[in-house]
Parts: C-alpha cells; sequence; structure tokens
C-alpha cells in the first residue's frame, strides 16, 4: 500500500543501510531479558529488543491427559495481540495475524522438544501437568516474532511447580523445582525487500516485506520449525541464504538469555 | 477480638500498599502508565482521539470514550484466566467508562474516539481501581483535555475495622463479619465519586465513614499521579 | 484575595488549582469554578499579566483552517481525494482545491494516487470537523521520495524555530529537502546518511524542547556532524 514507504527501503537496502541507520543484519540495541516479572505467574519474564516489549507469562495446572497421550503432560502457547501495544491492533477475537503467531512460537517450543512432556506426567491416564505459555506484547515497534519466542522460552526458563495439596495445586506455593527444558529453541525472522535481506524489523519495514522466513533454531544448531510468511515467493537459494542468517544470529540472541 | 493486625504487615488500618507510578511507557501509544500498588500492577494505554470504526456508531455532537480492561491469562490469583472477554472484564470496562467520563468532555471530539486499554500482568486485589487510576494518568498524558484527574481505591470492611486498599487475603477474610468490599473513584480536585461499587454487608454509618477514609487515600493516590505525570514533562520528554 | 499558586513554566496536570479569587483570568487550557482556575490539560504555565493560559504538551493534532499540513491519499473519489491528516479527522481535496483545471471524469490518480502525500493548506474546518484541503499556492504539491517522520505536534514551532530559523539550519547542514507539516509529519528527502542525521536533528530537537539557548546547541551539534561551518539565518528557506 505504502509504495513511497516501499521504495525507500529498498533502496536503501541496495546500499546496504536502513531507515534508523542500522545494517541489513543487525538487531536493535539493546536487547534485555528480565526474570520473574509477574508474582502471579510459574514463570515469566519481560523481553525488550529496542523498544518492542513483551512480557510472557506461564502458568501451570492439573490436567487429565489425552486418551492417545495417557503418560504426557499438555502444552500450551498463545500470543494475545494486545490493542495496547499498537494502534493496527483490534480488540475482540484473535485476529489471524495473532493465531499465526501464537503457533509459530508453539511450534518452535514444541517441534524442538525443549519440554519432555513424558516428565510432566504424575498419574499415567488421570493427572498430568499442563504447561500454559502466553505473551503479550505491551510495545510493538516491530518484530514480534523474535520478541515472542524469546519470552516464551525465558517465561518457561523462569518457571518454578507450585505444591500439590490434597490433589490441588497450592498456586500460593512455589516449589524450588523447574520445569524440565531438554533443550532451548531461539526464533530469528528473517525478511526480504526487493532483493535486500534483514532481521529484526521495524513497523515500517513490516508493512513493506515481500516475504518472511521464520526459523526456530535448537541448543545443536538444528532447525526445529520454520514459517514462511508474505505474499513473494522464494527460491532455494534465497530459502538457503535466510536459515544461513538466522543460524548465524541465534547466537545473539541466545547469549541474552 | 476482632481484626487486630493487618495481614499484609501495614501498621494502619488506612494505609494504602506501596505504589509506583510512571507516565509514558508505551511508546506507541498517544498517552500511557504504569501504575502498581501493592502486587496489583496495571497497564494503560490511550489512543485517540482516533477515527471511529463502524462507521454506525460515529456522533456528530459527540465522541465516544471506549474502555477494555483485561487481566493478563497468567494474572489470577489461581488458576489461568482464559483470554478474551468474559462477563466480569465486560463489566469492569463499562464502570471504567463511567468512572473517567465525568472528567472528560466528548463534544470536544465528534465522530471520533478515545481508546482506553487497560492490561493486568499480576494482580492481588483492587485490580478495576488500579485500572481506572492508570488511566487517568495515560488520558492526561494524551493530552485530553481533562476537568480533573481520577483517583481510585478499594476501601471495606474486614471483621469489625474499616480498611483502606483491601488485598486478596482481606477480601477473602472469614472470620467475625462478613468481609465487604467498595471501590471507589474520587475526582481529587472536586471530591465528587465517579465509582461506587460494593459487595458484601456494611451499614450507612459504616458507608459513610468508609467513603471519608477512601477520599483521604485517593488524594494521596492523586499526589503519585501527579508526581508520575510531571516527572515525565519537567525535563522535556 | 487574589493568588498565583503555580509558578510560571510549571508543569500542570489536569484540575490542579492555578489561582484562587478573581483577579486572575483563565486563559487556554484552564477553566473557572467559584473562586479557583483550575487546569484542563495537562501542560506548562504561561502567565501574562492577569491571564494564566497553559501550553499543551502532549496531544494529537487538531485541524485548524489556515494550516500547512502533510497528508497522504487514502480514497480517491469522483469528486477529489479524501486524505489522512495524522489525527482523529481524515480531510477532503476537493477537484476545485487543485492548481490545475481537471476535467470532469478524468483519472484521477494521474494527479494524486493512492498512498501518495502532499504538502497542503487547511482551507475550512467545520464544527463537526470536516476538513477541506487546497494546493493551490506556493510550495504546495505532491511530495515524491524521501521519507515521512511524525513528531509531536506540540513542538513543531520549536523544530521550526523563529522565523524558519531552526529547519533551514538542518537543510543547510544536511543538504536535505525538509517541509515541516503543522500536523506532526515531517518530510525529508536526501543523501541516506544525511536523511538519518536530519531525522536524529529533530528527534533531539523535539527532546529538549524546553532547553534555552536550543538553537545555538544543534548548531554546535549539527557543525560536530557534518564539519561544516553554519549559519542562523532567519529568513526561513
Amino acid at each position: 500500500m505504502d509504495k513511497e514507504l516501499k521504495n525507500h527501503i529498498s533502496k536503501l537496502l541496495k546500499q546496504e543501510k536502513r531507515m534508523d541507520g542500522r545494517k541489513p543484519l543487525d538487531f536493535r540495541q539493546p536487547i534485555s531479558v528480565e526474570y520473574g516479572v509477574s508474582a502471579t505467574a510459574e514463570g515469566s519474564a519481560r523481553v525488550k529488543i529496542g523498544e518492542t516489549e513483551v512480557i510472557g507469562g506461564v502458568k501451570l495446572s492439573l490436567e487429565t491427559p489425552y486418551d492417545d497421550t495417557p503418560d504426557s503432560g499438555n502444552l500450551m502457547v498463545g500470543v494475545e495481540m494486545l490493542p495496547m501495544s499498537n494502534p493496527d491492533f483490534e480488540a475482540g477475537p484473535p485476529s489471524i495475524d495473532a493465531i499465526e503467531l501464537g503457533r509459530v512460537v508453539d511450534r518452535g517450543i514444541r517441534e524442538s522438544k525443549a519440554i519432555d512432556t513424558k516428565k510432566l506426567c504424575i498419574e499415567e491416564g488421570e493427572k498430568v501437568w499442563g504447561v500454559i505459555v502466553d505473551i503479550c506484547p505491551i510495545n510493538d515497534a516491530g518484530n514480534l516474532f523474535d520478541a515472542c519466542a524469546l519470552a516464551a522460552v525465558a517465561a518457561l526458563k523462569d518457571a518454578k511447580f507450585p505444591e500439590i495439596k490434597d490433589g490441588k495445586v497450592d498456586y500460593k506455593t512455589k516449589t524450588d523445582q523447574s520445569v524440565p527444558l531438554a533443550t532451548i529453541p531461539i526464533s530469528v525472522t528473517v525478511r526480504k525487500i526487493g532483493d535486500g535481506f534483514i532481521v529484526d524489523s521495524t513497523n515500517d519495514e513490516e508493512s513493506a516485506i515481500d516475504a518472511r522466513l521464520t526459523v526456530a533454531i535448537d541448543e545443536n544448531g538444528e532447525l526445529a520449525a520454520m514459517q514462511k510468511g508474505g505474499d513473494v515467493a522464494l527460491t532455494i537459494e534465497e530459502v538457503d541464504k535466510m536459515v544461513g542468517i538466522a543460524l548465524e544470529k541465534e547466537k545473539e540472541l541466545r547469549s541474552k538469555l | 477480638m476482632g481484626y487486630e493486625k493487618r495481614i499484609d504487615g501495614r501498621k494502619k488500618f488506612e494505609e494504602l500498599r506501596p505504589i509506583e507510578a510512571k507516565a509514558g511507557v508505551i511508546k506507541r501509544a498517544d498517552g500511557s502508565a504504569y501504575f502498581k500498588i501493592g502486587k496489583t500492577v496495571a497497564y494503560a494505554a490511550v489512543y485517540g482521539p482516533r477515527d471511529l470504526y463502524p462507521k454506525f456508531m460515529q456522533n456528530p455532537k459527540k465522541g465516544i470514550l471506549r474502555c477494555h480492561y483485561n487481566m493478563m491469562p497468567f494474572s489470577g490469583q489461581g488458576d489461568r484466566v482464559r483470554p478474551g472477554a468474559n462477563r466480569r472484564a465486560k463489566e469492569i470496562s463499562m464502570i471504567t467508562e463511567k468512572s473517567l467520563i465525568p472528567v472528560i468532555n466528548l463534544e470536544d471530539f465528534p465522530n471520533a474516539v478515545v481508546d482506553v486499554f487497560i492490561e493486568l500482568p499480576q494482580t492481588d486485589a483492587g485490580s478495576r481501581c488500579a485500572g481506572i487510576t492508570a488511566a487517568s494518568i495515560a488520558l492526561a498524558d494524551a493530552g485530553i483535555i481533562m476537568k480533573d484527574m481520577v483517583s481510585a481505591v478499594a476501601v471495606g470492611r474486614v471483621d469489625d475495622k474499616l480498611v483502606v486498599d483491601l488485598d486478596y487475603n482481606e477480601e477473602a477474610y472469614e472470620e467475625g463479619r462478613a468481609a465487604a468490599d467498595v471501590p471507589v473513584a474520587f475526582l481529587p480536585n472536586s471530591g465528587k465519586l465517579s465509582l461506587l461499587q460494593m459487595d458484601g454487608n456494611i451499614t450507612k454509618d459504616e458507608l459513610k465513614k468508609a467513603l471519608e477514609m477512601g477520599k483521604e487515600a485517593c488524594k494521596e493516590i492523586y499526589e503519585v499521579q501527579k508526581k508520575a505525570l510531571k516527572d515525565k514533562y519537567q525535563l522535556g520528554e | 484575595m487574589s493568588e498565583l499558586v503555580v509558578k510560571n513554566k510549571e508543569v500542570v496536570v489536569p484540575g490542579e488549582v492555578l489561582a484562587t479569587g478573581m483577579d486572575y483570568l483563565p486563559g487556554q487550557g484552564s477553566y473557572r469554578e467559584g473562586d479557583n482556575i483550575h487546569a484542563s490539560i495537562l501542560g506548562l504555565v504561561n502567565v501574562d499579566g492577569r491571564a494564566i493560559k497553559l501550553i499543551p504538551l502532549s496531544g494529537r493534532y487538531l485541524p485548524k483552517r489556515g494550516d500547512t499540513i502533510i497528508g497522504k491519499v487514502i480514497d480517491v473519489m469522483m469528486s477529489g481525494w479524501r486524505v489522512e491528516l495524522n489525527c482523529a479527522y481524515s480531510a477532503m481535496l476537493p477537484l476545485m482545491g487543485t492548481s490545475e483545471y481537471i476535467m470532469k471524469g478524468a483519472d484521477l490518480t494521474k494527479y494524486f494516487d493512492l498512498g501518495d502525500f502532499m504538502v497542503a493548506k487547511i482551507t475550512n474546518v467545520t464544527s463537526q470537523k470536516l476538513v477541506d484541503l487546497s494546493t493551490k499556492g506556493p510550495g504546495l504539491r505532491k511530495l515524491s521520495g524521501g521519507r515521512i517522520m511524525e513528531v509531536n505536534t506540540h513542538k513543531v514551532p520549536r523544530i521550526i524555530g523563529k522565523q524558519g530559523s531552526m529547519v533551514s539550519m538542518i537543510k543547510q547542514a544536511t543538504d536535505c529537502k525538509i517541509i515541516v507539516g503543522q500536523n506532526g509529519l515531517v518530510w525529508i528527502l536526501g543523501e541516506p546518511d544525511n536523511e538519518l542525521l536530519a531525522v536524529k536533528t529533530i528527534q533531539k530537537i523535539e527532546k529538549e524542547s524546553h532547553v534555552s539557548g536550543l538553537t545555538d546547541k544543534i548548531k554546535e551539534f549539527l557543525e560536530k556532524e557534518t564539519g561544516k561551518k553554519l549559519e542562523v539565518n532567519v529568513n526561513g528557506e
């Protein structure tokens, strides 16, 4: 829609430049992770990337397992695109963008086997832990994908099981037992505008992108989940290049945890 | 016996929990605020006046104020709060609107809307009052024309004592007479009241006293709101 | 007994008492209630003799007749263009408002297409905030290339400076074309690094608008950044 903006951004990218003065593959600074920001959650974290700010919170509850996985706990990850964080987000039921964002963050954690759901089983077929991660953006100044994924794993890292009393969760008392994490996935989203590639997009850049690729990467550098978005098709070479960029930038985000 | 000492260790029955407030915490919003009272935390963001959709809601004589109160899913004392507007959140959104409208002149923005979004990352009772207090800071920060600020707190009775700013444990106190919870909002300069709800039971005399206590407590909250706004602007943004 | 309760240039919040007694007169951003004058907006106190007014510090743009604004085309209609002004109300640029003679039924996108930016003048604002624009007049036109940045509309006078001195200094230092709209949108066209320097300079002015000797400070900053010797000239363009 905003063709002037798009022209401007792609013209700059040809010179390896961006509107805010960054290089194409620079993240905004500072990047910070703060743990324990919500006392009512079992685990929580605030992630800031430049001016983008999101809060992630984990709730743990006692549930019955699904019939097909009687010995496994349940995992759910969701993102609310709070209208507080961006003038373009609307109040009401989740938009398709919010659903995609939530599912992409969910798959990064699920498919990297970050949580060994077998360890969440208390009594086979009867009682398991349910782990629910909710991510709430406070200020969306761009790149919610990476910020939300980082907040989700940070909140999980912070999570402690509550006591069980008389078969019920006592939310007032936390144990010192952490949620077992087998690996920590980090998501990096690479975006293509014209012929250029960028990471950590701003709102302006996001309104002008042709394609995006989100790559979740585990601790061993293996790819655990991906999602291609945007209206323009990619060549195999382009995908290869974008994955290469993601692998390179993953370390920077991981070092902030 | 009666209720002799406050459970959380506060010295006086009219004492508020520790308060923190900051204006301008959400860059994308036209105005915003952070307000923490005890373990209850509220963010408020104001967008507008802006275009009002759907168009049939537009009124060429006056604008509308629209408030949205929402608990983050992990902000409750017990189980996860399911996302989306439930009946409780809808009612609180509505009474938040009603408590703010007396200070706002809707004729200033015909056909348009001022949206107020309140989000709570953690709560320990008093969340509607924290939301209203934060919203008032955010509205002023957004440059909305206002006759006064709005400051809110819950007062009530725990067993035989009238208390200010009940936390969750006090709300749930079961000994003696059943507790009463009275959330109030005051316009600090006119001394008038724009929010009044009550759950529990209370006598006419107790109510009068409790409201006076609420009015005094709101003056303290008002000073904190004022400071948050002055701190942001005194040295430039 | 009349008394000024606040100091000149102090930041005050809505509702705050500015003066007592009948000797003072309430100006912009304030109102009288009984014996007192109260603030009706977050602002900076400005006392001029017996008149007290408040200079707003925040808030969205309100369209005013005669303002030069930067707008974006959001709809192309039979009779003209709908233009967004970075505020609650969009404006209409009628065919008759352009400097060219346009035949009825012509393809209007040849003149202004969707998403195009323009610098225009507000010719009329009704009480219901219907806004009319015109591009007749020197310097009013379509804006091609470059970038748009958003600033606090209340800082626009500081960015322009006395008789245009500030903006002309930035133009001189950065070799950029710069147009500052009263509605808080600024258009900048130049070499990429220079555009960025212009943006940073304008952000610095926004942030430090309260500092005395701002022009000299900005001059020093720009001279250091560019290595150029700058002159402060007060003739605008």
